[in-house]
């Protein structure tokens, strides 16, 4: 007998039985999971949205929500998406990784930013600097950036989704002044990551290169990472510097549709990103940090957010898919920055 | 019924033959095909373009030099480090012993963090090498430190039970016979403890080449300068382009397991050799 292939057979069937256990448990009854997929700096957010629409969801249908969190780099989270993580709703970095959740495997129509307000982005933030207390080198705006006598903390746009809003931030200022060209803009660019030491991975890595290791005298920073980092971790240590002008970033959110059909999730899961717009999800966002939508809440929240001139990606680069492909794909201008020279 | 034509002392070959073959299939080869899969997706030229672009030839360059620096260090203070553990009894033994393993342990986003921490130029090394000139942190040399760091148990488990077996009468003979320290070394213990330090070495290397989690910390990511190739392969998947991040890998792939055939055919040639001595 062949006892080997016998065993073979076993163990093969052993595994394949294994994974299959899972099944469409998910809104059985009177009580609903969702699985929310997002990018690390939204986790003290959800965990304080989830529990909040929870509560409104019993109170209104009488039924159970729980709600799970996953989080990671944004890109990584999206991969995870399109690989098969069942996720209901996405709540990511950019929009080109939730373009991609239709491109790559047809999870969503390819119109989902015009589903919800505001291109589909609930709460917004924009790109500051975050200097040592006291601002030292008198960094008051971009241009400061490119002194030879300041270096600049920024993390890796081929790695970081943050990173990328950065760069664009950066390359959307030169653009706009006067006099402004996407050549003056490329050699913007190209002086500032001259003045970069170190490319972090992920934006926390870079956060930590700023505050822990004492690089650099100027970090580039989400304005709510900056919050964070000035209020919470190194309180007392480090300034905000808003500049003149800068990006309006737009995280956006979505339904995967694909998922909450087969789950029959549909509603749950749109009504939750509903709640983000909420007067209480607008409340929670303002409090995390993030700019409200909401110009109520907004106004409330006075002189946390100060105003500058904002552009959007839409308008400076005609969205992500171009500001990717002609920025950070494999050949692109930042790739071009780092060209071995001709010495 | 079937009478095999030999017996072995244990029973159930044929059964744990399947057994392997299934687990090794489904672990290791049929992954690793799929890598290859993903990648024909591409066309030659295209395969190609990816695999030798500048910034790739830099990172395999990186990669494989700053790996091959690491298990060469660990070769010589690995052995080292076995010798003092299996040789010597004092105080605290016990201790190293464990603290040994703990790289093995210890996730490697630890390691490096860690280790950026120690050698940035704040840090408690940093500031005094960074005055003697030397820059660590965010340079191929952090990079060889990391990577020695993580290879370390490598080769002082592998020599040490080897070194364990050695009895000291032969290094007492030999210098009876008035052989030098230097002599006994080479002639004696040498020959017996190669082929381990040759595994060790393999090993180590074939970690690093690897290794992601605690390099990304301390090499500063800067494309051409400090980029290693599973940073150049994440980079690829960010741009969700699989099919590149997969040719890179294949490249990684089979040069690894070139390089493992290589040291274990040299291996089982030189563990030959040392068998046949004799009186051994």
């Amino acid at each position: 007998m062949h006892s080997w292939l016998v065993s073979s057979l076993l163990v093969v069937l052993a595994l394949v039985g294994c994974s299959k256990s899972s099944g469409a448990d998910a809104a059985s009854g009177n009580s609903v999971t969702l699985l929310n997929v997002s990018y690390d700096p939204t986790r003290e957010l959800y965990v304080d949205v989830n529990a909040a629409f929870a509560r409104e969801w019993e109170a209104k249908h009488g039924q159970k929500v729980s709600i799970k969190q996953s989080h990671g780099g944004s890109g990584k989270q999206a991969r995870a998406v399109i690989d098969g993580l069942e996720a209901d709703i996405v709540t990511l970095a950019l929009a080109y990784d939730v373009d991609m959740l239709h491109d790559k495997a047809s999870l969503i129509p390819e119109a989902w930013q015009a589903r919800l307000p505001h291109n589909s982005a609930p709460y917004t933030s924009t790109i500051v600097f975050v200097v040592r207390k006291g601002n030292p080198k008198g960094i008051r705006d971009w241009e400061d950036l490119l002194r030879e006598d300041v270096a600049v903390i920024t993390p890796n746009p081929k790695t970081s989704g943050g990173a990328r809003w950065n760069y664009l931030a950066a390359w959307g200022y030169a653009l706009r002044k006067p006099g402004g060209t996407p050549d003056s803009a490329r050699a913007f660019v190209e002086t500032l990551f001259r003045r970069v030491p170190v490319l972090d991975s992920g934006a926390r890595g870079s956060t930590t290169t700023f505050a822990e290791r004492g690089l650099g005298d100027v970090l580039i920073a989400w304005e709510n990472e900056a919050f964070l980092l000035t209020n919470e971790v190194g309180q007392g240590r480090f300034d905000i510097v808003v500049p003149s002008v800068s990006i309006l970033a737009e995280p956006p959110v979505a339904v995967v549709d694909r998922h909450v059909d087969k789950r029959g999730t549909r509603a749950v899961a749109e009504a939750y990103l509903q709640f983000l717009y909420s007067e209480e999800g607008q409340r929670l966002a303002a409090k995390h940090h993030y700019r409200p939508r909401s110009e109520a809440v907004a106004s409330k929240e006075g002189a946390r957010f100060p105003k500058l001139k904002l552009f959007t990606i839409d308008e400076v680069f005609g969205g992500w898919r171009k500001a990717q492909a002609a920025h950070f794909d494999d050949g692109g201008v930042f790739d071009r920055i780092y060209v071995p020279q001709a010495r | 019924m079937s009478t095999p034509a030999r017996r072995h002392v244990l029973p159930g070959f044929r059964l744990s033959l399947g057994f392997t073959w299934a687990y090794v299939g489904l672990l290791v080869l049929i992954p690793l095909s799929s890598l290859f899969l993903k990648t024909f997706s591409l066309t030659w030229p295209q395969f190609w373009e990816t695999v030798t672009a500048p910034r790739a030839l830099a990172a395999y360059r990186l990669s494989f030099g700053a790996s091959l620096v690491a298990a060469l260090v660990n070769v010589v203070f690995g052995l080292l480090v076995a010798w003092v553990l299996v040789r010597y009894r004092f105080p605290g033994r016990s201790l190293v012993e464990s603290l040994v393993d703990l790289p093995f342990a210890l996730p490697t986003a630890v390691a490096g963090l860690t280790l950026t921490t120690l050698f940035s130029s704040k840090g408690w090394y940093g500031q005094y090498l960074e005055a003697l000139g030397l820059k660590v942190a965010y340079t191929s040399v952090g990079i060889a430190v990391a990577l020695t760091f993580i290879g370390l148990p490598f080769v002082v488990r592998t020599v040490q039970p080897v070194l364990e077996g050695l009895d000291a009468d032969v290094e007492e003979a030999a210098a009876t016979l008035g052989a030098t320290p230097w002599q006994t070394f080479t002639r004696v213990l040498f020959p017996a403890i190669y082929p381990a330090l040759l595994s060790g070495f393999t090993l180590a290397f074939a970690r690093a080449l690897g290794e992601y989690g605690s390099v990304v910390f301390i090499s500063g990511n800067m494309p051409l300068r400090t980029e290693i190739v599973p940073l150049l392969i994440v980079t690829k998947l960010e741009q969700y382009d699989y099919a590149g991040a997969t040719a890179i890998a294949v490249v990684m792939l089979v040069t690894s397991f070139l390089l493992l055939l290589v040291v274990n055919l040299l291996q089982r040639w030189s563990h030959r050799r040392f068998e046949v001595r004799p009186g051994a």
